[in-house]
């Protein structure tokens, strides 16, 4: 993000906002400084500290502000707008508990690298530091998880900050901004004076990268004969998507994500191998396994990518991409490292590529990657499982086919049902596959969801959930119905904590310890009585018209579809094995000797 | 290997909490800090002693420089620097013992600071190997206690880091 002073100048945002110059409180500021920077919407729960703020939101009319129910929603809210849309994500919270509810939600964000600003109320600079009544130390509590954090500690420094805090959250590698304001300040007056610019002289993020790296790399491309784009987030958080087409176009290589890139390459495309990873498709494990050059763009060699990272792409020589100089090398050493933006490397590429054209050289590779993917297909049985329930695969695919994917967002929560969304959800677009990847937040999908949809009106959003995931932010269902935000939400219910049963299931001699859910709480009764329509469904001859009426509901609607508890994902590689030794509902490898072996966590 | 990193960062509130937390999260131990402003009063000059290895090192360093606060960072292991700290001894000295141990003390060219009934106090500054071979004398007298400044480096020549 760079300041753009003719799109302010016409648009009456930054320093040309009419409040410009004028005398008003700090919380008017604070307002002002959300509106000179073109916010339209927050998400926010008020509480004492940040009461001032709230009765100066109470003037605007340009900001909507949207009422969560638990400050952890509005994080994940404002988190779900910023992917859907790549603007920052704004959240406006009391002191105190309001402030520690809003943890998980900027630690979720800081590992997805999605832009947030946090604004969290603060007692009166006069009692910090003598445990008053909602006093928490909020920036020491969030400086391991946020890009940059404020105290503000006068009126003087608060315009400045809110600049520094909008413009480091969404430029570099995006990341959470927390502004602390202590409520005496919200009270004092002050003259709104908004900086034209920021000066952080610290803060240079390489944008460019380093032109003969790019010229060795285009070299490498050109003659590698096994080659693999691997590309995470970093495509999508640069808007990369075209240069990235055209990179693998051109050379003919093709492309696996990771969950983070799940979008910023089209589904349908034949280049196209999916997810990559400890549920990745076995053939796009296969070609990462088998390639010798592995090209990263955006992506940081995570542990449910590679599994044992020594045997991950063991014969391949690595050029990785990335914004963040400290993820180059940090898990695998790459022969040729550049640091810029995704799309500004790639576009340079591409320059390369097309000053000296050549033939690509991947025909016999991409003829063996199909005959994997010939051999080993996504399991999907149909909508019937072998069981006689319905599929959760089959199931998935059917909500696939049945979404325009041009006009539609799917979220999801975490656990199983997010690992069968991120294989059968066919997204062609980036920014409409929203899921937790880094922290793995059970309690993202419905929040975000909402905050999706808010940002985009006129998209069906969908959040697949579990029915254990789906609890932990499920007061939500109140927001939604409340601020008549037409969300979707289809729980795939196994009654059970799919994942860790899975693993309890497979590695841990089926000792299902706290894993089992039994029925309660009744979904279709919880959600009605939040005022959603909902319906269950365990008949897998009923599903395509239960969905439909999901799909179709014109308020918020819920859909409760039981599948057998036994359910597992498939195919995985379990924690510790090299990533081409995939359990599988076919060709079962040498998984079940080591079985005993692996380092265990995670749900 | 044992890095010295001379870190300059802005003088706010804070920053060396973002530093130290950040070292220790990513599981590094921290031999050493001395924190104090410098020629330009919205900067403070941190330096750092760690022990760590080159991948370890470089991960560090690359994850210093993300924190906004942080200015610059030299290596100073790398190049040539003047390195000091600077050190009180509070040793056990009976009035018999005195004279002997002021004789160390001036071959090390360090400062008797203070005398007490049966102790004195030795003010001294130097490099590690130095202060470890006074340290090793004065050990024989019984020493009291030890406070160390932590050690501060510059790199040498006119160049500025």
């Amino acid at each position: 993000m760079i300041i753009d002073r003719e799109y302010e100048e016409k648009n009456g945002l930054g320093p040309f906002t009419e409040k410009q110059g004028k005398t008003m409180t700090g919380a008017q500021a604070i307002i002002a400084c959300l509106e000179a920077e073109g916010v339209d919407t927050v998400f926010g729960y008020p509480g004492g500290q940040a009461i001032k703020i709230y009765d100066a939101l109470y003037d605007s009319k340009k900001i909507r502000h949207v009422l969560a129910r638990h400050e952890q929603g509005a994080t994940h809210e404002a988190d779900g707008y910023a992917r859907a849309t790549g603007k920052t994500g704004v959240v406006i919270v009391t002191s105190g508990p309001g402030a520690t509810n809003t943890v998980t939600g900027i630690a979720t964000a800081y590992m997805d690298s999605v832009p947030l600003v946090v604004i969290t109320g603060q007692v009166p600079r006069s009692v910090i530091g003598t445990d008053a009544f909602q006093e928490s130390d909020i920036v020491g509590i969030t400086m391991p998880i946020v890009k940059h954090s404020y105290l503000l500690q006068s009126c003087e420094d608060m315009t400045k900050t809110f600049r520094e805090a909008f413009y480091i959250a969404n430029s570099g590698r995006p990341g959470p901004v927390l502004i602390d304001v202590p409520s005496d300040l919200a009270g004092a007056d002050m003259v709104f004076e908004y900086p034209s610019d920021v000066n952080l002289p610290s803060y240079k993020p390489t944008v460019k990268g380093n032109a003969r790296q790019i010229r060795q790399a285009a070299g490498m491309l050109r003659n590698a004969k096994r080659p693999i784009l691997y590309i995470g987030g970093g495509i999508i958080s640069s808007h990369a998507e075209r240069e990235l087409r055209e990179v693998a176009e051109m050379l003919q290589i093709p492309v696996v994500a990771t969950l983070m890139g799940k979008g910023a390459f089209p589904a349908s495309h034949p280049l196209n191998l999916g997810l990559v990873g400890m549920h990745g498709s076995r053939f796009a494990n296969y070609a990462v396994t088998n390639s010798d050059l592995l090209f990263v763009v955006g992506a940081r060699f995570s542990d449910r990518v590679t599994g044992r990272l020594a045997d991950f792409a063991p014969h391949a020589k690595v050029v990785h991409v990335d914004i963040d100089p400290a993820e180059i090398g940090k898990n695998r050493n790459p022969q040729i490292p550049i640091v810029g933006d995704a799309r500004v490397v790639l576009a340079g590429l591409e320059e390369q590529l097309k000053q000296e054209p050549c033939e690509p050289q991947t025909k016999e590779w991409l003829d063996q990657i199909e005959e994997w993917r010939k051999e080993y297909p996504f399991y999907s049985p149909g909508l019937a499982a072998t069981s006689g329930s319905i599929s959760p695969e089959g199931a998935l695919d059917l909500l696939s086919s049945m979404l325009d994917q041009e006009n539609s967002i799917v979220t999801t929560e975490v656990g199983q049902h997010q690992m069968w969304a991120a294989q059968h959800i066919q997204t062609e677009e980036p920014r409409s596959f929203l899921s937790s990847g880094g922290l793995g937040t059970m309690g993202f999908g419905l929040p975000a969801a909402i905050g999706a949809k808010v940002a985009c009106p006129e998209k069906q959003v969908v959040c697949i959930a579990g029915d254990g995931s789906v609890q932990m932010n499920i007061q939500e269902l109140a927001t939604a119905a409340i601020e008549g935000i037409n969300v979707k939400v289809l729980i795939v219910n196994n009654s059970a904590l799919g994942m860790v049963h899975q693993w309890q299931n497979l590695f841990y001699n089926q000792r299902y310890s706290e894993t089992l859910l039994p029925d309660i709480p009744d979904f279709v009764k919880l959600a009605e009585a939040y005022n959603w329509q909902a319906e269950r469904v365990s008949d897998p001859a009923e599903l395509e018209a239960a969905m439909k009426r999901l799909l179709d509901a014109d308020r918020p609607a819920l859909l409760d579809m039981r599948i057998d508890r036994d359910e597992n994902v498939y195919p995985m590689v379990a924690p510790g094995a090299p990533l081409d030794d995939m359990i599988g509902a076919v060709n079962v490898g040498p998984i079940s000797e080591m079985i005993d072996e692996h380092e265990v966590g995670g749900r | 290997m044992r890095h010295i990193l001379s870190v300059l960062v802005e003088n706010k509130p804070g920053v060396l909490s973002r530093v130290t937390g950040l070292i220790s999260r990513r599981g590094f131990n921290i031999e050493s800090l001395s924190v104090g402003p410098t020629e330009d009063p919205t900067l403070s000059r941190l330096t750092i002693v760690m022990i760590a290895d080159d991948v370890a090192y470089e991960q560090i360093t690359k994850q210093l420089h993300k924190l906004i606060s942080v200015h610059k960072i030299t290596d100073l292991t790398q190049e040539a620097a003047v390195e000091r700290e600077l050190v009180l001894f509070k040793v056990h000295a009976l009035p018999e013992k005195r004279n002997e141990i002021i004789e160390i003390a001036n071959v090390f060219r360090a400062k008797i600071v203070d005398v007490g009934k049966t102790s004195l106090t030795i003010e001294v500054t130097g490099t590690e190997s130095k202060l470890s071979g006074i340290e090793d004398l004065l050990r024989a007298y019984g020493i009291k206690e030890i406070i160390r400044t932590g050690i501060i480096a510059m790199s040498r020549g006119s160049k500025v880091s």
